[in-house]
């Protein structure tokens, strides 16, 4: 049971970054949830490739061990994270150029393509 | 052994290098910029000509990253890959054949297209980049490779069709756009983190080896599924690809049309490579064929209403990926059923194929019009639009043949397809291939209100100064009038040559597999 907490921990951070990007109103808090999506993603990477009790995955010079962390999802998610990184870099920047056109942030009134 | 071996990593990796060297290119001048935005779009078309060229005579080519030989896929003691491997079977390369003629065409347009604005170092170095990834995710065997060139290929076509920025329209586009391609992406991530859990790897043909369909299975499947749909721009999820296509500039646009068929690679892949023939016939099938349907009707009922020639055209490519999806769809049915598949499951895969290259020309080639009459006139409002028959007779004469191919006049390579899809739908369920004869027939319509409003019609005072556009524009356009024409012309060729390879290297899951984890050394 207590194996599992950390998946039901990813659902609700992918949960609530659903809701944010879904119902919120302000660009920023959008943003934030995105991030929230991304975040959920790489916990759930790391959580798969963690073994209890495991050391860390170097064999030079490690010594004498028993178990170790899978590398390959740490790999995976430090990936993710540089990408994750630069995607929200990006949008800071074109929420930044929204505001500077529409004077405001809320998604309500920056909805001139429609139809 | 010849230096062929190493095709599917130069088709990824000149783009990439074109990228980075594209800002030292613009300091030598405007000539060498574009000199290099051609010259290597062009070398990229031509390697992903030799990659095809050589995957149907020597079969699946597959490229090892990183080991001591380019095909030992199985390292030694391993049962399972652990290296990036690139993996090219028939309908892989047909993609990039596709995907950079696309991106050729684009770039040849963009290059007097494109030359009223500043930064162009940066546009060049992103449309290179948004061609990496779009031939890096047809090209991968891996799936988050497939997660790695697909975010490549997404920041890409953020900055692009934020490219414009002094445009709010285009910043709302790219924003919109941005929110939904990361969302997705971030649940192919998932889904991938899922897959690995189960199976310790992430090469697509050692999880499909050993895949077992099972709750894990299928919740990763629906992730990918809804994740690729979205990304192709499949109708409910189809809110960004009208505002993307109609802001960004349009040798772009060409080539996001060329990303989104990416997108629908990976769909197929994952259903029919991965996942295979344990899907049954019964939800999956029909999930896509319903996502079908309704994109081909829901997008092109949005398309007959549209005032904006490029907003118009967008709906109509969401209305096309539905004809894709419908036709692949069907063969995904009859896929555990071998006498389906010889009656009309097989038909209905070439004809999605064949659409799939038919659309990426016809409608890359009618967003160059659009892009002409937008460079020529000023505008992109059928309103303010009359007459130009007269003063540009040879994007005219594109434009109608583009038109002719999407709305499926026959002898026109639209039809071809489009005839596939309906005598195989047909047999599955005749109102199937009833939506699809009336969204072509909508489509027509439009088209000839577009063709009617645009270019006949009295010549309008203010478009008097309109003068033909310059030789590269007409050049792009050509590239693809070209293409278009040569599959016209001999569709028995193209679908023996290009297709059916295509199709059955899409139905042979065990070929795909065993490429990878039977081979190696």
């Amino acid at each position: 049971m207590i194996g599992n907490l950390p998946y039901l921990v990813v659902g609700i951070i992918f949960l609530l970054g659903l809701y944010a990007v879904l119902f919120e109103k302000n660009l920023i808090k959008i943003a934030i949830g995105v991030s929230l999506i991304e975040a959920s993603a790489n916990l759930l990477l790391i959580v798969l490739g963690y073994r209890t009790g495991g050391s860390i995955p170097v064999f030079t010079l490690a010594g004498k061990v028993g178990k170790m962390v899978l590398p390959v999802p740490q790999a995976l998610t430090l990936t993710a994270i540089v990408i994750g990184l630069a995607t929200s870099a990006l949008m800071l920047s074109l929420i930044m150029m929204l505001y500077k056109h529409y004077g405001t942030l809320d998604v309500r009134e920056i909805r001139r393509l429609r139809g | 052994m010849s230096w062929h071996v190493h095709l599917p990593a130069l088709v990824i990796a000149v783009p990439l290098l074109g990228a980075f060297i594209a800002p030292v290119a613009s300091m030598l001048g405007k000539v060498a910029r574009n000199f290099w935005l051609v010259g290597v779009s062009a070398l990229t078309a031509l390697l992903s000509v030799l990659l095809w060229q050589q995957v149907l005579t020597s079969g699946t080519a597959i490229y090892v990253m990183g080991a001591e030989a380019f095909n030992l896929s199985l390292p030694s003691g391993m049962s399972l890959p652990i290296r990036i491997i690139l993996e090219v079977d028939a309908f892989s390369a047909f993609m990039a054949v596709v995907g950079s003629i696309a991106a050729f065409a684009g770039a040849l347009f963009s290059t007097n297209y494109m030359e009223r604005f500043s930064g162009l170092d940066k546009f060049a170095a992103l449309y290179f980049l948004l061609t990496t990834g779009m031939l890096g995710m047809v090209l991968t065997g891996d799936l988050f490779n497939f997660f790695v060139f697909l975010e490549i290929a997404s920041v890409a076509s953020f900055g692009l069709v934020a490219f414009w920025r002094d445009r709010p329209e285009a910043i709302e586009a790219s924003f919109k756009y941005m929110v939904v391609s990361t969302i997705g992406a971030m649940m192919i991530l998932i889904a991938i983190a899922f897959l690995y859990g189960r199976y310790n790897a992430v090469s697509m043909a050692a999880v499909a080896n050993a895949l077992r369909l099972g709750y894990a299975e299928k919740i990763a499947l629906v992730f990918l599924i809804i994740a690729l749909a979205m990304k192709c721009g499949t109708v409910p999820m189809h809110m960004w690809t009208p505002d993307a296509y109609t802001e960004a500039p349009a040798g772009v646009t060409c080539l996001l049309i060329a990303v989104s068929q990416a997108s629908l690679y990976g769909l197929f892949r994952v259903c029919f490579s991965i996942y295979g023939a344990s899907l049954g016939s019964a939800v999956v099938p029909w999930t896509i064929i319903i996502l079908g349907v309704l994109s081909m009707f829901i997008g092109v009922s949005m398309a007959v209403v549209q005032k904006e020639i490029k907003r118009l055209m967008a709906y109509h490519s969401v209305s096309q990926i539905g004809y894709m999806l419908l036709g692949l769809g069907v063969g995904l049915l009859a896929l555990s059923d071998p006498q389906a598949m010889a009656d009309y499951g097989f038909t209905a895969m070439k004809g999605g194929i064949y659409h799939l290259i038919n659309y990426t020309m016809y409608k890359g080639l009618l967003f160059l019009t659009a892009g002409a009459l937008y460079y020529a006139a000023g505008s992109r409002n059928l309103n303010d639009l009359g007459g130009l028959a007269r003063t540009m007779p040879y994007t005219t004469f594109m434009f109608v043949i583009a038109a002719a191919a999407i709305a499926g006049l026959p002898p026109f390579n639209g039809f071809v397809s489009k005839l596939l899809i309906y005598e195989s739908t047909f047999a599955v369920y005749p109102i199937l291939s009833i939506m699809a004869l009336v969204t072509s027939v909508l489509t027509l319509a439009s088209f000839v209100k577009v063709f009617q409003t645009a270019f006949l019609g009295p010549a309008k005072a203010k478009l008097a100064q309109v003068k033909e556009v310059p030789p590269g524009m007409l050049l792009g356009m050509s590239v693809l009038t070209i293409v278009i024409i040569g599959l016209t012309l001999f569709p028995t060729w193209s679908l023996s040559n290009l297709v059916e390879p295509a199709a059955k290297a899409l139905v042979n899951q065990a070929g795909y597999i065993s490429a990878v984890i039977g081979g190696g050394l």
